[in-house]
């Protein structure tokens, strides 16, 4: 029987460090996608790797051996033993593998539901899959173009997309309460995110022009610095930059304050009172909320911005039972189509038996009939052909009314049977049904 | 007809007030436009008026409570027109037109009596004295309202409940830079104010400074101003802390306004200056 099965990690189920570990190396996907590809137990495969989530994604008829597998491939990836992470893993498999799969691409398993970066990753990983190591098949192909779907239908049919988008707009619409203007202000990006650099680039685009990006890997830095035009700096220099800087997006990982209380106090008067604003991203939180007392600082961690945008929580709450109720709706729909899959062959031999006879037939019939023209020919033809067509067309969309009922394989035995295909669909079906 | 021009400034008034009430609920920039438009025609009005009132009693129309309220809505309004040319900021009309619709009510509340004008009032000295002085106020008035705005807008953002104001009150930075221009525009014509207040009483009365209740009031006014400014221009005070201050100064401002005019003073009351029992 054929699996469809999703292994992974993400924001909730693993910290940061361990995720950290998986998607150290750049050609972790690349390296992951090969080895599936020579793997015997996988039959098709993606692979996602974002800083939020690892996931493998694969079909394979036999689940234990696959999950294995699985597990080696991450400890190979992260150079760590399995048991480090083992209990970190998330294993879904068939419907709520589907359900999951579609949920990651709506973006409603976010850190930030929402978000819409996750969908071009998906979309990414998915071309990786399908142009280099070729490890999508059939199933894989649909479930990701469905989920693209879901996600495009999500995205349009309810307003939970707005959650994230407003997020970054709520931060920039307090910057605008806080400050005269935005142009002359100074943006300081500590840890990379995607939150952060999402309200960093609103930021951009309502003026503001001057950006500092720390970080703990400073090749990271650079990279980000490079997107907005700013430099990069270390974490070191962030207490000098707190008299020069008038925004703040902290993102990082630390499991500590990097922004302490003493710190801001300090520099307030050397600022001439200056108003700062805090915009405090992480979980756990890098600011000391007690900076929130202080004159003329402003602190808004993201329960906070949540919070302003949160005016209307019933219908949130409306618009995500919304969402799930859509998520459900496409599982369905896909269930479905897997079942057809199973007697997908059933079906074939059976027009492949009738097609066989008609020719077999008609070539008799025609090296009797010497002499006829050729749009008598054709006549024939065309008469023989709706004739095998309409006989098998009831039985054909009986078998597909009952593809996802229980009676199925009642259904496709008698089938089989009244047209004696067992031969040719055993060996077609060997996956079983 | 002149006589009627105090009436229709008084009417527009009130009914520029209404339309900026309104404003600040709907927010509707047609509501503001046509309040402003109304605002300033009344502002036109009123001071036609204040000048018929000068031209009839060769002194300041300051020399009654009637006609002083009147005068520092007058002043008030002047004001915020200016700050409005300068600012272009349509919420600060909805918290100074209905200060200076209170001052206009009170005004017109106060029976109209005919005023026998000494002649020691009808000196340039005087009218430069409260000229200065209200205008002065008047600046004040709105770092008053500015600093009121200030603390509201500031509450929301501190405590992240942003209620039906967060939005139509301005940025923070603003309405800090507001408080601070008016202060720094005001505080020197307190100054001349005073100087020349102390140069009519040298003039009239001898002496410079005779320690009347409303002068020494006023001295400490003058004083918290000043020490406001400085801590606003040397040590970088802002915000919260400066609004604060701001509005401690004005609440002492109209304290010796109204204590000073009604009740402590010598000469500075109404009483002394018409003689119609402090009205």
């Amino acid at each position: 029987m054929m699996k469809i099965v999703n292994i992974g990690m993400n924001h909730e189920s693993a910290p940061i460090e361990l995720r950290e570990c998986l998607a150290r190396d750049k050609d972790n996907i690349d390296r992951a996608l090969a080895s599936m590809r020579e793997s015997q137990w996988i039959h098709e495969g993606l692979f996602l790797s974002t800083c939020n989530r690892i996931e493998a994604i694969y079909t394979t008829e036999s689940a234990v051996e696959a999950e294995k597998w699985a597990i080696g491939l991450f400890s190979r990836l992260s150079h760590l033993p399995e048991e480090q992470f083992t209990p970190n893993l998330y294993i879904h498999e068939d419907i709520e593998a589907i359900r999951h799969v579609f949920r990651v691409a709506s973006s409603l398993d976010s850190m930030i539901v929402g978000e819409p970066q996750i969908l071009g990753q998906i979309k990414e990983a998915y071309h990786k899959a399908v142009a280099k190591e070729k490890t999508s098949g059939v199933i894989i192909n649909r479930l990701m173009h469905r989920a693209f779907h879901v996600a495009k239908r999500i995205r349009t049919e309810t307003r939970i997309a707005e959650a994230a988008v407003s997020i970054s707009y709520a931060a920039v619409e307090l910057a605008k309460k806080i400050f005269y203007e935005l142009n002359d202000k100074k943006v300081l990006l500590i840890g990379a995110g995607e939150m952060a650099e999402l309200a960093a680039r609103h930021l951009l685009n309502h003026g503001i022009e001057s950006f500092v990006v720390a970080n703990r890997s400073f090749e990271k830095a650079v990279q980000i610095a490079e997107t907005f035009h700013g430099k990069a700096v270390f974490l070191e220099e962030i207490e000098a930059l707190l008299l020069e800087v008038d925004i703040i997006i902290s993102s990082t990982a630390s499991t500590e304050y990097v922004i302490h209380y003493e710190q801001v106090k300090q520099c307030l008067r050397k600022r001439r009172n200056r108003p700062l604003f805090f915009i405090d991203i992480a979980v756990p939180r890098d600011v000391d909320p007690r900076v929130n007392e202080l004159g003329n600082v402003y602190l808004y961690d993201i329960d906070d911005l949540k919070g302003i945008i949160e005016v209307n929580t019933t219908l949130r709450k409306q618009e995500s039972i919304k969402a799930e109720r859509i998520i459900t709706e496409e599982v369905i729909r896909f269930k479905r189509w897997l079942e057809t899959l199973d007697i997908v062959p059933t079906i074939i031999s059976l027009k492949d038996k009738v097609e066989a006879i008609r020719k077999a037939e008609v070539k008799k019939s025609l090296s009797g009939l010497r002499g006829l023209t050729p749009s008598q020919e054709k006549a024939m033809e065309s008469l023989t052909v709706s004739l095998a067509e309409k006989i098998i067309h009831d039985p054909i969309l009986v078998l597909k009314e009952r593809a996802g009922r229980s009676s199925k394989d009642a259904y496709l035995d008698i089938v089989k049977k009244l047209f004696k295909l067992d031969d040719v669909v055993d060996e077609r079906i060997s996956n079983g049904s | 007809m002149v006589g009627l021009f105090p009436n229709i400034a008084f009417f527009l008034i009130l009914v520029a007030t209404g339309g900026f009430v309104v404003f600040l609920i709907k927010q509707q920039q047609k509501i503001f436009q046509w309040s402003y438009i109304i605002l300033l025609i009344a502002f036109v009005f009123h001071t036609l008026a204040l000048v018929h009132q000068y031209l009839l009693w060769g002194a300041a129309p300051a020399i009654s409570l009637k006609s002083t309220l009147s005068f520092f809505a007058w002043c008030i309004i002047g004001a915020y027109l200016v700050f409005q040319y300068k600012f272009k900021l349509m919420v600060l009309g909805s918290f100074i037109a209905p200060l200076a619709a209170v001052l206009m009510i009170i005004s017109s509340a106060i029976p109209k009596m005919d005023l026998a004008v000494r002649t020691v009032l009808k000196s340039t000295w005087l009218t430069v004295h409260i000229g200065t002085i209200f205008i002065g106020d008047a600046m004040f008035a709105i770092a008053f309202a500015a600093a009121i705005m200030y603390l509201i807008q500031e509450r929301q953002i501190k405590r992240k409940t942003h209620g039906s104001f967060y939005k139509r009150l301005p940025s923070l930075e603003t309405l800090d830079s507001i408080n601070h221009y008016s202060l720094i525009y005001g505080f020197p014509f307190l100054t001349v104010g005073m100087i020349t207040g102390a140069i009519y009483a040298q003039y009239i009365l001898g002496s410079y400074w005779r320690w009347d209740p409303k002068e020494i009031w006023s001295l400490i006014t003058w004083l918290s101003y000043a020490v406001l400014l400085h801590e606003r221009l040397a040590v970088g005070w802002r915000g919260r802390r400066a609004a604060v201050i701001s509005i401690a100064c004005f609440v002492i401002l109209i304290f010796t306004f109204i204590g000073g005019s009604m009740w402590l003073s010598d000469y500075h009351s109404f009483k002394a200056l018409g003689g119609h029992a402090g009205l």
